[in-house]
């Protein structure tokens, strides 16, 4: 499977804006995740085939970054931030909380694909803590209710089909 | 007496972050100074304004612009272009303003950099935003794209004959990636590890290039600097650091936020602007400029949160986010979940750093669960006396700031925790297990 034609037309839109081609394995990453929701090892293959790189040049920068999946994720990635500034606002009572009712640990994937949990670090927003990445979004100020309420939403959608949970500013079109 | 707002005037106002409502704020006039006075000029303005780096290590900005090579060449004599980057990678804990500046005043962002690579001459430049901003990064993009379309950016800005090009790098969660060289690295496409320093960034920077990196906040402030004049810029802030400064306030207090205030506010008039401690509460400790930096205890928070106050006080001023723990607080749980986030982080060049703060997080879970001995108290220090200054970059210092600073303040509660066997504070302290299944399974 090679790169989708507008993942391609979207690099080659950006090489003029840096003087190396090695600069886009990055945005090429961010693309297809976004694209499939994940990074495979094919799709490694494809970028570095694409940017003329050796293939262990993109894949070293795969497993670098944290925010690149290198396993399949749920339609819905929860992301709740564990550090400091939201775990001194209770942010572990909330993971306990989902954890029970998505009936996984973090870190893990529903039997059904529809959620997966992680544990992440600082997300920049402590000020608002605990807070919940949602794909793109950021939900902040959470106690358990909010979170329900939250859940719910999220369910809600998923069974009505929709498909750009949480990525609603997403614009094909620019980068990022 | 009202406090003079440079970055959050108008932060409440609907659509602030709009090229329009810029405009009619007076926005991009400094830009239009900037090439009336030229680059000596603007370097000399900065400098006097005391404006330090907001990043964290409050290195005077007047002077990094000013060590900037003027022609350089390569080896065959050809002149080599010259790149701008902003650090806009906020990952440090308790750090959260360079979000508020993207996202409710983006124009500043940008009117900062063109007069900065005016000042430095400097052809393109790039931001490098955490890739977990996604609205942020798109709020900026339009921002970019609204002021070229002005003539704010592009070729030949505003009739100057200058061309400055400006472009948004996203990161991939990585905390390392805030590090300078490291975000160097990564945004030619790299593992984002640091480089061994000299050369600095002024000689060999982005793609080989000298380059200049700042923090979003630092680049945000030079169109005041420029309309109001450096002197008066200092004159908002203390004798070596001018200006006033955008300070998080987070953890454990009734009103967490950010706040625009002088340097010269001291740590406990930022808490109590932020409210108190939450539920009337005492308070513990304060973590007062991001995760790296030494905590205080509640006797010690009397000091100003400029830079040289807080490096007298055996802290740092750092990224200005104060972390704030009330007396429920177990320090020894607190320091442990900042470990496991510096192990995670770690990037794994040094073993210094690689090593140390794995073992560290280890001993921790193990003395909050009880199981620790006081051999471990000195270990600890030993780890530490390792890790300090011998690393390539300054993440290993960053361990080492809380770390220490917890065990030499709150010994007596680490003690506690080695002698009854258990979190004093906690009814049902969380098991070796339980801990170490968290430490490793941090993301898919
Ligand atoms: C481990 C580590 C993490 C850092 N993280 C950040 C960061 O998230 N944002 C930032 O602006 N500077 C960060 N810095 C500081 C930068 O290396 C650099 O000093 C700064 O970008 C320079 O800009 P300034 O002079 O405007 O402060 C970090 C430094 C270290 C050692
Ligand atoms: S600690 Fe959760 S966002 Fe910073």
């Amino acid at each position: 499977m090679a790169l989708s034609k507008h993942i391609k037309d979207k690099l080659d839109k950006l090489r003029p804006n840096f003087p190396t081609l090695q600069a886009l394995v990055i945005p090429a990453l961010h693309e297809v995740q976004h694209e499939t929701g994940m990074v495979s090892e094919d799709s490694m293959r494809d970028i570095a085939e694409f940017l003329n790189l050796p293939f262990m040049k993109v894949r070293e920068v795969v497993t670098f970054y944290t925010m690149f999946n290198k396993k399949p994720v749920g339609k819905v990635h929860y992301q709740l931030c564990g550090n400091i500034g939201c775990w001194l606002n209770g942010s572990d009572k909330l993971m306990d909380h989902m954890e029970k009712r998505l009936k996984i640990k973090h870190g893990q994937t529903t039997p059904d694909g529809k959620y997966t949990l992680s544990k992440v670090e600082c997300l920049g927003a402590c000020g608002s803590g605990p807070v919940l990445q949602v794909n793109e979004d950021y939900n902040e100020n959470l106690d358990v209710e909010k979170l329900d309420q939250l859940m719910d939403d999220v369910f809600k959608k998923i069974d009505a089909g929709e498909n750009n949970i949480g990525r609603e500013t997403y614009n094909p079109e620019v980068w990022p | 007496m009202m406090e003079e707002k440079i970055l959050t005037k108008h932060i409440n106002t609907l659509n602030c972050h709009t090229l329009d409502f810029y405009l009619a704020n007076g926005g991009y006039n400094s830009l239009k100074k900037a090439f009336e006075i030229g680059s000596d000029a603007i370097i000399e303005e900065v400098k006097k304004s005391n404006l330090r780096g907001r990043g964290g290590a409050g290195f005077p900005t007047g002077m990094k612009w000013s060590f900037m090579p003027k022609n350089p060449v390569d080896a065959k004599g050809n002149p080599k272009p010259k790149y701008l980057v902003c650090n806009a990678d906020e990952g440090e804990p308790g750090t959260f303003k360079d979000r508020l500046i993207m996202s409710k005043n983006p124009h500043s962002l940008i009117e900062g950099m063109v007069i900065a690579a005016k000042a430095v001459g400097a052809c393109r430049g790039y931001i490098y935003i955490r890739g977990e901003f996604f609205k942020e990064a798109r709020i900026l993009q339009s921002a970019i794209d609204d002021a070229r379309k002005k003539g704010f950016l592009g070729k030949d800005i505003l009739g100057s004959k200058m061309d400055f090009e400006l472009f948004v790098y996203r990161g991939a969660g990585a905390y390392i990636c805030g590090e300078e060289s490291a975000l160097l690295n990564s945004l030619e496409g790299k593992r984002g590890e640091p480089r061994l320093k000299p050369p600095f960034p002024a000689q060999v920077g982005a793609f080989g290039m000298p380059t200049c990196v700042n923090n979003v906040e630092t680049f945000a402030v030079v169109p005041y600097i420029l309309e109001h004049g450096g002197p008066k810029f200092a004159s908002l802030g203390t004798e070596k650091s001018g200006g006033t400064r955008l300070f998080c306030v987070s953890g454990q207090v009734e009103r967490p936020g950010i706040y625009e205030l002088s340097m010269r506010t001291t740590l406990r008039e930022l808490i109590d602007i932020a409210g108190g401690v939450r539920g009337g509460k005492k308070l513990k400790a304060v973590i007062p400029g991001g995760a790296s930096a030494p905590m205080l205890t509640a006797t010690e928070i009397d000091i100003p949160m400029c830079f040289d106050a807080m490096m007298k006080a055996g802290t740092m001023a750092g990224s200005g986010g104060a972390i704030v723990m009330s007396e429920d607080v177990c320090i020894v749980e607190a320091t442990s979940i900042l470990l496991r986030f510096y192990e995670h982080e770690s990037c794994g060049q040094c073993s210094q750093c690689r090593e140390g703060s794995h073992w560290l997080a280890r001993m921790f879970v193990r003395i909050e669960a009880g199981k620790g001995t006081h051999k471990d108290l000195e270990m600890i220090e030993r780890i530490c006396s390792n890790m300090a200054g011998q690393t390539i970059c300054a993440f290993a210092d960053a361990v080492t700031g809380p770390v220490l600073s917890a065990v030499r303040k709150f010994r007596s509660e680490f003690e506690d925790h080695v002698r009854q066997r258990r979190c004093p504070q906690k009814i049902a302290s969380r098991t070796i297990d339980a801990m170490e299944i968290d430490r490793g399974r941090a993301h898919v």
